[in-house]
């Protein structure tokens, strides 16, 4: 089959490979009919998270058709059509008893990784490094689905493949975002970054009751879709002071809810972000984290910052003392796809969450490098790769 | 050693399980005469090797395990006859590993699942087989490395009985004499707080086989013997609640030459690979 191999920082190539074959009594085969590329795809080629082998197949958020199943299989049969969650878990563990799946014991092989890296394993993930499990990933034709039966759901009556494909990452993390922040009726909510994540996690405040949404980018296409599809107020970081925009905005109180879709690679105008790019650069620091330093800063006494961008390592200057002295709560996580998956595809059906407009850009797996060049500059929302040429 | 950590078994409240004292483990040649080998065979070694012939090569290694001997403390030639040089109660120390892990599954399962002591290399990866002659006693084969050298060091095998049981709580076995490295452990089976499954905490001690040098060398694998005890235990774990072993073996990727593409789920060779990628963390 064709796949969509990392073979170095910014180096893909699309490669011939062997077909994927059942491993485990709990696999299943899929063959991929949409397969989105993902800000956190970007932290993998431009270098910022360790432990990627030359060859591995990248990918995460993508659905498909069922072709094979493994012999311990219940739920799922040949031809069924799934949207498959990014995080691979194992139903079985306290973790996901919980619904706290991306926490799940059980699905990382490289488990010892994990542990020495951040104390504890956490779930593995599609293609996202060997830290999560080396699981090949979904820039293919076809991919293997460990505990298929816990990480595939059906596509629901009325939403169209062009959609389903982003209940596989984006909305659930998006979701989740919103979810974590305790949002109450009334709040005023500013999300840092209009991606697809912070799309969904603006789409979801709303519906969680928020009084106002305030979306917070550099990119005018970006801020422009966070206007018209996710209804809310924007604010460029490259033209306004952030920090006073919200207070003004706010009364003077700060956002109730401040959630960071943006993560580890963020920039800014100013000298911080050549603060931590330089420091990323010598290794003395993993993480750029603008973005969670203005959500403290920001926030409003007693609010809660929600955090869904990725972080992979170590960051430092973190207000601290505003954090405490402000009693914020902090919450976060990689997203939950088992537990929100079912949840969220309820409220596509219903229209109160969209995300088809994520879908810009469709693709061949042989465009891949070119799809990311287009992605990594941001002019674009989502490029989604059709292995199958799907029309 | 003053900086040294006590074990974690103390921690645990375990006592700690001292192996039996026997085949490798005894230093049976006295102070002088490990100089006196290790002396001689270092010049019988250089020597040999000078020659670079057939004879000088049986030289160098008649002089390689004088030097053994010399470093160990331990000559098989003394075990066989019985004669011991060595000061009585000379010993060298054990070395434990404390490893613990939480399973979601109820205690009486863990039990007897892990009680089947025939079960134990579908989760070890390192252990080939191990056979229970009766309910006491049982023979174990373990594979001593990996790959290419585990064809040339070969396998390491030991008889051990259980010298404890309670059912469903703790299981205490030691090797018996004449293991080739001396061991002992234990494994309790604890119920977790707020219905979180059960705790099961692995204490192993063994000997070092090679003396000080043996042991020094020994100390250096530690670490990677700990880690090795905390994947059993993993995959202990998955077994348990999953039915199945997390793997990446035998999937696809753009690498031309994978090491195995057999389809096998979870082999042990799997870990093999995982040592390798270690070395880019």
């Amino acid at each position: 089959m064709k796949a969509l191999c990392y073979n170095g920082v910014g180096d893909l190539r699309t490669e011939r490979v062997p077909d994927p074959t059942i491993l485990n009594p709990k696999d299943a085969i899929i063959r991929v009919i949409y397969s989105s590329v993902c800000g956190s795809d970007l932290h993998l080629l431009n270098g910022y998270i360790p432990a990627m082998r030359e060859g591995d197949i990248i990918g995460h958020e993508f659905m498909g058709e069922v072709i094979e199943i493994g012999s311990d299989v219940k739920k799922l049969k040949r031809g069924d059509k799934v949207i498959v969650g990014s995080i691979i878990a194992c139903g079985e563990c306290q973790y996901c008893q919980n619904q706290t799946h991306s926490l799940c014991d059980n699905t990382n092989p490289h488990a010892w990784m994990l542990e020495k890296a951040f104390g504890d394993t956490a779930a593995g993930i599609f293609g996202y490094s060997h830290l999560f499990g080396g699981y090949a990933g979904s820039h293919a034709d076809f991919i293997r689905v460990p505990f298929a039966d816990q990480g595939a759901f059906l596509v629901p009556e009325g939403i169209p493949d062009e959609s389903a494909v982003f209940a596989s990452d984006a909305v659930p993390t998006g979701f989740m975002a919103a979810d974590m922040a305790d949002i109450v009726p009334g709040d005023v909510v500013a999300v840092w970054g209009c991606g697809g994540v912070g799309q969904m996690a603006m789409q979801t405040a709303w519906l969680k009751g928020a009084s106002r949404v305030i979306a917070i980018d550099r990119e005018p296409n970006r801020l422009q879709a966070a206007r018209q599809h996710s209804k809310a107020e924007t604010l460029d970081f490259s033209k306004v002071d952030i920090q006073e925009a919200l207070r003004e905005m706010t009364g003077g109180r700060g956002p109730d809810r401040c959630i960071d879709c943006v993560g580890m690679e963020a920039v800014s105008n100013g000298f911080a972000y050549y603060y931590d790019k330089a420091k990323q650069y010598v290794r003395l620091e993993n993480d750029r984290p603008i973005v969670l330093r203005d959500a403290i800063m920001a926030c409003r006494k007693g609010g809660t910052v929600s955090i869904v961008g990725v972080y992979s390592g170590f960051v430092d200057s973190i207000p601290m003392g505003a954090a405490m002295n402000k009693a914020l709560t902090f919450k976060m996580g990689q997203q939950h796809s088992q537990k929100y998956i079912p949840i969220l595809l309820e409220h596509m059906q219903k229209g109160e969450l969209d995300p088809s407009f994520l879908f810009t850009h469709k693709m061949s797996l042989d465009d891949g490098m070119k799809g990311y060049d287009l992605f990594n500059k941001k002019e674009t929302m989502r490029v989604v790769f059709a292995p199958g040429g799907a029309a | 050693m003053a900086n040294e950590k006590e074990p974690v078994s103390r921690v645990l409240g375990i006592g700690q399980i001292e192996p039996e004292v026997s085949g490798s483990s005894r230093i049976n040649v006295g102070q002088t005469e490990r100089i006196l080998s290790a002396a001689g065979g270092s010049l019988l070694l250089a020597y040999g090797l000078r020659k670079g012939t057939l004879g000088g090569l049986l030289l160098a290694v008649a002089g390689g395990s004088l030097i053994y001997r010399g470093a160990s403390g331990y000559c098989p030639l003394n075990n066989a006859i019985g004669r011991n040089t060595a000061e009585p109660g000379e010993v060298t120390g054990s070395i434990e590993i404390a490893r613990s892990l939480t399973i979601n599954k109820p205690r009486a399962e863990v039990y007897a699942y892990w009680r089947q002591l025939e079960n134990l290399p579908r989760f070890m990866f390192h252990l080939k087989e191990v056979k229970q002659y009766d309910p006491k006693h049982s023979h174990w084969v373990a594979q001593v490395a990996d790959g290419k050298l585990a064809k040339a060091l070969g396998t390491v095998e030991w008889d051990a009985q259980i010298v404890e049981e309670v059912e469903n709580e703790r299981l205490v076995w030691k090797s018996v004499e004449g293991a080739s490295v001396d061991n002992a452990g234990e494994v309790r089976f604890i119920d977790a707080p707020g219905n979180q499954g059960t705790e099961v905490h692995a204490t192993i001690q063994y000997r070092p086989p090679a003396g000080g040098l043996g042991s020094a060398v020994m100390k250096l694998f530690n670490p990677a013997f700990k880690e090795m005890i905390k994947q059993d235990l993993r995959r202990f774990k998955q077994l348990m609640e999953t039915g199945e072993i997390a793997t990446i073996e035998g999937q696809s990727s753009g690498r031309k030459a994978e090491p195995d593409t057999s389809g096998q789920p979870s082999s042990p060779n799997a870990p093999t690979d995982e040592k390798h990628e270690s070395l880019m963390l």
